[in-house]
């Protein structure tokens, strides 16, 4: 019998940008109100606290803008860094939410949910969300194939 | 809890369902008895070594029970008292062996998501600490901590005297396997005693069944990885690293639970489990009765492909070992639908086309299959196959 486990869990990615278009497109925040860029934080803490009261919060971070990317030299060489190659477009990671929970369709509403956070004059921000699932790293105590 | 040598923590874990039974029987409440206990166990952990208790049991109930009137105590002084309904204690002999019959269903209780059923389970019946369990799972304390006091509020004013359902402790159980070793906490050894001690509650053939399960797949853990962690595959095990005396326990109580003549999903697994074990090498595997034995779990339900694919699919694997690969891999196209987003099903087809010859078509399923994996030890064996498989076998 192989089970799956009951508790996965999954990576909540935010990005500064990459993915999928913006849905509503919105400024950057420093350009919001005030009191806009208080309430977003407080739906922040919010979900954390949420999170946190159902026994399904792990970790969130959140990773500043600037980026090195960096490659070994080679024997004797100092390791050779680059901001990327396209710094303006590439992809960039803003910071995550893991949650541990009993489903997939649990962390997709919990992103739903996240992604709901609000923006300029209150409304949401309807803000991607990557989904990702972290591998299991135990050893297992059944056969594989 | 481990690594205080002078204290006996087998003894101590032992004592945390007959306390908190003894408890709830009184009267108490199920969720405060049970913070109370979590408590009095720290406090234990904390105290014994230095000064052993003369009567462990009675320790752990005082303390508890100290513990219970200080809690109401200061719920009293903040004025906010609800009337609470005392739960009828069960009628009948507080016995040991009830005890920890009459908490596992209580933690189980079907209502209860299975990750609220495992950490309620490992805390109330095994005695683990709320620290322990987080461990166990790779969340922070405090989450953990949640996870249960929730779980408890859930429970909060149903009654304690129904019968329960064994089939969810079972489940229960098997979960708490399956999670195996993290850390100081050995979740796998944890479900083999808490099996046992059900098997002691409990004439049920299947509990029996699931304790030779757990068993019999258990004396094969020293050979499931080689020395760098890698995952070695059933038919290129090392037998002579099985357990046997696990494997003889294993098929001892099999044994006894078939007698009873009513087998059910878990005595039938082992069954399957105690074939393998049976065999000196692979190539004796006997595989014709064990495509018996998949018969038999497959008839236990009216739609084996929606609801025990995974049956389907061990059966799928058999049939390839004794019709031939081709009929094998027709057998996991009635899965497609329901596990072909699943890495097992394309790791399955990978086995049965390399033991048809098609390595080509093997890589293909292996790296799939990798593609698809949820778990990086088997991820890094799927790739490996693939390789291998490209390579030429």
């Amino acid at each position: 019998m192989n089970q799956e486990m009951p508790m996965p869990k999954y990576l909540l990615l935010k990005h500064y940008r990459g993915g999928p278009d913006q849905h509503r497109p919105y400024p950057p925040m420093d350009q919001w109100d005030p009191a806009d860029v208080e309430a977003h934080r407080a739906f922040q803490h919010h979900v954390i606290e949420l999170l946190e009261e159902r026994g399904e919060y792990v970790d969130a971070r959140a990773l500043t803008p600037s980026r090195t990317w960096v490659r070994y030299g080679g024997p004797d060489a100092a390791p050779v860094t680059t901001d990327g190659p396209h710094p303006e477009t590439s992809d960039l990671v803003a910071g995550w939410l893991m949650i541990d929970v009993e489903s997939h369709e649990r962390a997709v509403e919990v992103a739903a949910h996240v992604s709901s956070e609000p923006g300029p004059g209150g409304e949401p921000l309807y803000e991607w969300i990557d989904v990702r699932e972290v591998m299991w790293e135990r050893p297992q105590t059944t056969d594989a194939v | 809890m481990i690594g205080e040598p002078s204290l006996d923590e087998g003894a101590l874990r032992a004592l945390v369902p007959r306390v908190l039974a003894g408890l709830v029987r009184r009267g108490e409440d199920f969720d405060a008895a049970e913070d109370a206990l979590q408590e009095a166990l720290l406090e234990a952990l904390r105290v014994w070594p230095e000064h052993p208790p003369d009567d462990p049991r009675a320790w752990l109930t005082s303390v508890a029970t100290r513990r219970l009137v200080d809690a109401r105590r200061s719920e009293a002084a903040r004025a906010r008292r609800e009337e609470t309904v005392q739960a009828e204690p069960p009628p009948g002999a507080a016995e040991e062996h009830d005890d920890t019959l009459f908490l596992l269903f209580r933690c189980c209780h079907p209502d209860l998501a299975p990750a609220s059923q495992v950490a309620l389970t490992l805390r109330a019946v095994g005695g683990l600490t709320t620290r322990e369990i987080a461990d166990a799972f790779y969340v922070p304390e405090a989450t953990m901590a949640q996870r249960i006091s929730r779980a408890k509020r859930a429970l909060r004013g149903r009654r304690l005297d129904r019968p329960g359902d064994l089939a969810v402790v079972l489940r229960v159980l098997y979960l708490v396997y399956t999670a195996g070793h993290a850390g100081r906490v050995d979740l796998a050894r944890e479900a083999i005693r808490l099996a046992r001690q059900l098997t002691l509650a409990t004439d049920e053939p299947e509990a029996r069944g699931l304790l030779a399960l757990l068993l019999l797949s258990h004396a094969r853990l020293p050979a499931r990885f080689d020395s760098e962690g890698r995952i070695v595959t059933l038919d290129r095990q090392d037998r002579s690293l099985w357990d046997a005396r696990e494997i003889v326990e294993g098929v001892r109580v099999l044994q006894s639970a078939l007698a009873v003549g009513r087998p059910g999903r878990y005595q039938i697994e082992a069954a399957i489990a105690a074939l393998h074990d049976d065999a000196a090498s692979a190539e004796e595997t006997d595989w014709p009765q064990i495509l018996a034995w998949y018969d038999d779990l497959l008839a236990l339900s009216d739609d084996p492909v929606r609801r025990d694919p995974a049956a389907v699919l061990g059966r799928a694997v058999a049939v390839g070992h004794v019709l031939g690969a081709a009929a094998g891999l027709d057998e996991t196209d009635r899965l497609r639908e329901v596990l072909g987003e699943r890495h097992r099903w394309h790791a399955v087809r990978g086995h049965l086309h390399e033991l048809g010859g098609d390595l080509a078509a093997a890589a293909d399923d292996y790296a799939e299959a990798a593609r698809r994996a949820t778990s990086v030890a088997e991820r890094d064996h799927l790739i490996r196959r693939a390789a291998r498989a490209r390579a030429g076998g």
